[in-house]
């Protein structure tokens, strides 16, 4: 069937069976191999990409499904050649050993601090009413909100140092810049 | 994946007739289920409906109910203010399962219709009465650590596995559907999810094609004292092996009336009526909260590496309610 999709600011036709995954078509139609399978059945995290500015697993979802959707991929975080500031961080911080999951990594942690910038509980939240400030958050707090997205070398804790990284900035401006993350409730 | 027809629908009631006029259609929402088991042919439409875009994703708030859009995800719902602050046990529960990505991917509509995780069901390999009517339950005599203990039958122990459903059954939801024949209805949620029984693949009280439009969460003060405790081999990311959902309405140290709901140890989200008629003019102390957690467990029944589960329910209960007491409202 037909779909229009919007990757990265590129507006895509694309002509797919109803099988495919977003993750198949991201990669093997358009040559989008940055995004990467892993387990391929929803428990790793490795396929992250950003959806109407939301971070979902994209080997759970049907290309077919997409009609219409605008997608980021971590090949669209980048300006040209200046890294988004995640991407920075993760360099920064050696946050990664083989680099297998890295993609998805930092597209979820993207969100995740745009996450606690708009002040969302997450499950280790002591008080679920209360709004959540980033420039107290815990590592608890990060781990928790990344605990999507495995990685089999362990580089936990240089990731969790880079969202911090990212978390704190004082120039939050640029952290969203071209994901347009954006977090409904 | 076997071949399948991708189909959209303008209204409920389109998708609700599509589903209908095939025997093997199947809705799909967020996919979080749907697509994984497909994947490996435990699930097999030869037509899915994908129902995201019916315009049943909104969440009204009043002062009497909140009405939630079946296509709400997870995320939304956890994340709403008005949620937190008048069903904190609900945005517990949400929060405590699966992931972000998941949890914005996933409807409310989808987590309640969420299949067992149950891994004999996820084995085309395996015997299970749920997933081929009379082949048999591998579970009875297999690895069993995961399974339930309440609700059980001699055809099928496997666990419900939402966190979501356990803080809706003791919130009173009404699960609102409308068929194909465009007639709509409600189901309380105590009766929308079926026990095994002798009929492990009959699991929810919807007819094929009925489709869920929206739940409506009635108003209650006392669920501002309440909580969701979840017990698990990974301190994230990872299903129940027991969980408590409890509301405590206190005057003074004495309870008015309490709540109980249990995941991770029963085939069905369960309510655990008789321990909360006991808790009802008791002091709120450990003491009494022990008495009803005998009381809930008093029917349980393990199989060779469940019998943990009893105990560790029993804890769990008693921590939940101790919590919601503590908590400073």
């Amino acid at each position: 069937m037909k779909i229009t999709i919007n990757v990265n600011n590129t507006v895509h036709e694309l002509l797919v069976d109803s099988r495919v995954t977003l993750l198949d078509a991201l990669r093997d139609v358009l040559g989008l191999t940055g995004t990467k399978k892993g387990c391929d059945q929803g428990a790793c995290g490795a396929c992250t990409v950003i959806i109407g500015g939301q971070r979902v697993l994209s080997c759970l979802t049907l290309a077919a499904g997409c009609d219409g959707q605008d997608v980021v991929t971590i090949e669209g975080l980048a300006t040209g050649d200046e890294l988004h500031p995640m991407q920075a961080a993760f360099l920064h911080c050696d946050g990664f050993q083989c680099g297998y999951c890295t993609p998805g990594q930092i597209l979820s942690a993207v969100c995740a601090v745009q996450e606690v910038h708009a002040g969302v509980p997450s499950h280790v939240t002591r008080d679920v009413r209360q709004t959540v400030n980033a420039a107290t958050l815990t590592d608890e707090e990060i781990r928790e909100r990344m605990s999507g997205n495995l990685c089999r070398c362990a580089a936990y804790p240089n990731i969790v140092a880079a969202v911090r990284q990212v978390l704190f900035s004082s120039d939050l401006s640029t952290v969203a810049h071209s994901a347009e993350v954006e977090v409904r409730s | 994946m076997n071949a399948f027809a991708f189909e959209r629908a303008a209204a409920a009631v389109d998708a609700a007739r599509a589903v209908a006029a095939r025997p093997g259609a199947l809705f799909l929402a967020g996919g979080t289920t749907l697509v994984d088991l497909m994947k490996v042919d435990v699930l097999t439409p030869d037509t899915v409906v994908d129902v995201r875009h019916l315009g049943l994703s909104n969440i009204d708030v009043s002062d009497d109910a909140i009405a939630v859009g079946a296509a709400v995800t997870n995320s939304q719902l956890a994340w709403h203010p008005v949620v937190r602050d008048r069903y904190p046990v609900l945005a517990e529960a949400i929060l405590s399962g699966a992931t972000t990505q998941i949890r914005n991917m996933a409807t409310v509509a989808g987590n309640i219709l969420q299949r067992t995780r149950c891994p004999y069901f996820r084995d085309v390999h395996a015997s299970c009465n749920r997933r081929q009517p009379g082949s048999g339950c591998d579970a009875l005599d297999g690895f069993n650590r995961g399974h339930a203990v309440l609700g059980v039958s001699d055809h099928c122990i496997a666990t419900h596995p939402s966190d979501m459903c356990v803080a809706m059954v003791i919130l009173d939801a009404d699960v609102y559907t409308v068929r194909p024949d465009g007639t709509t209805r409600s189901i309380p949620f105590r009766q929308f999810h079926l026990t095994p029984a002798d009929t492990p693949h009959v699991e929810v009280a919807l007819e094929h094609g009925e489709l869920i439009t929206h739940i409506i969460l009635p108003h209650l003060p006392a669920a501002r004292r309440s909580h969701y405790l979840k017990v698990r081999d990974r301190a994230s990311y990872e299903f129940a092996l027991a969980s408590a959902a409890v509301i405590l309405d206190l005057d003074g140290r004495t309870i008015r009336a309490a709540r109980l709901g249990l995941g991770g140890i029963a085939t069905k989200p369960w309510r655990a009526t008789e321990a909360e008629h006991l808790l009802a003019g008791r002091p709120a102390t450990d003491d009494t909260f022990r008495d009803a957690a005998e009381v809930a467990l008093a029917g349980a029944g393990a199989r060779e590496h469940s019998h943990f589960k009893i105990e560790l329910a029993k804890r769990t209960i008693v921590r939940a309610f101790a919590t919601a007491r503590d908590a400073n409202i």
